[in-house]
């Protein structure tokens, strides 16, 4: 039985699905949208880490730790949203973020 | 090569089950408990496609940062979170749409592209042999790509500046020590003389002594 592509790219697939369903799954939890936003980045990079050795090609990593970079530094200014909006509202109830709207 | 299949049906399909657990656990806890189980099952992948720097960074920058800041705020934010729960029934039958027209489309992809992959061309790198994972990645993200990572550096100082600004809070009903203050006090602001004469008391009414 040999790995090849196509497994890891199907394994990247399942769980971008999941987290684009989780999104939908979830819509008033905004933290539960954020860890379903953080598993689609992760299928990205392990379709990017999986080009990069299939294809015998380091850059695919490079770029996949850049995109861990991006993705930590979204996680933690979303969750700062969070508490911030939490402690104005007292719920995080996404479907009452529209107090901006004209 | 028999092992590494063992490995990573096994890795694949807890990251996959695990996931399915991160979006319908009624828990947030155990949903980022089950987050943590997807990205220690991804950095096995990662191991399995020689890229052991990029799962140990998985390792320490997700389960021991990002998780934890999940787990973090789940657990500081009193939410009610079977109320946030309520439209989950109603909420799937789009999201099995949508998902699933996603994952037709992948596959089709798939089947109709095929998913070869050809040789690095001039732009990329070829994996350097005989050095490790590490070792080649220092080589070419400290020179080739030196300034995307000075720019990764710059978004993880707004990312801190940014989560900085907005969480600091400044209570006014707390007493604090104030080291300006105290430092430019001057004689002249504390200190007042003042004449007694004989045979009155001495305590001025109001003087320059409030400093």
């Amino acid at each position: 039985m040999d790995i090849g592509i196509a497994h890891y790219l199907t394994v990247g697939a399942c769980l971008f699905t999941l987290g684009m369903f989780g999104i939908f799954l979830n819509r008033k939890n905004v933290i539960i949208i954020l860890m379903s936003v953080e598993l689609m980045l992760l299928a990205v990079n392990i379709n990017l880490v999986a080009f990069a050795h299939f294809a015998n090609d380091l850059v695919g990593q490079v770029f996949a730790l850049f995109i861990l970079t991006v993705a930590a530094a979204e996680t933690a200014i979303g969750l700062a949203i969070i508490v911030v909006y939490y402690r104005n509202r007292g719920s995080i109830a996404v479907e009452d973020i529209n107090m901006m709207k004209g | 090569m028999a092992l590494t299949a063992v490995f990573f049906y096994l890795f694949s399909t807890l990251a996959v089950a695990a996931a399915a657990m991160v979006i319908v656990a009624k828990n947030p806890v155990h949903a980022v408990l089950y987050l943590i189980l997807v990205f220690f099952n991804a950095a096995g992948l990662f191991v399995l496609l020689n890229a052991e720097f990029l799962a140990m960074l998985l390792v320490i920058v997700y389960v021991g940062a990002v998780a934890v800041l999940f787990l973090f705020v789940v657990m500081m934010l009193d939410v009610d979170f079977a109320e946030l729960r309520a439209g989950f029934i109603r909420n799937a039958p789009i999201g099995l749409i949508v998902g699933g027209v996603v994952l037709a489309e992948l596959i089709a992809l798939f089947v109709a592209r095929g998913v070869g992959v050809s040789a690095p061309n001039a732009q990329g790198a070829a994996v350097p042999q005989g050095i490790s994972n590490t070792e080649a990645l220092g080589l070419i993200v400290y020179t080739k790509y030196v300034y995307f990572f000075q720019a990764a550096g710059l978004i993880l100082l707004v990312a801190m500046i940014g989560a900085i600004v907005l969480t600091l809070q400044h209570r006014t009903a707390v007493r604090r020590q104030s080291i300006a203050a105290q430092v430019a006090r001057t004689p002249e602001m504390g200190l007042a003389i003042v004449k007694v004469a004989p045979g009155e008391t001495g305590m001025p009414a109001t003087g320059k002594g409030q400093g």
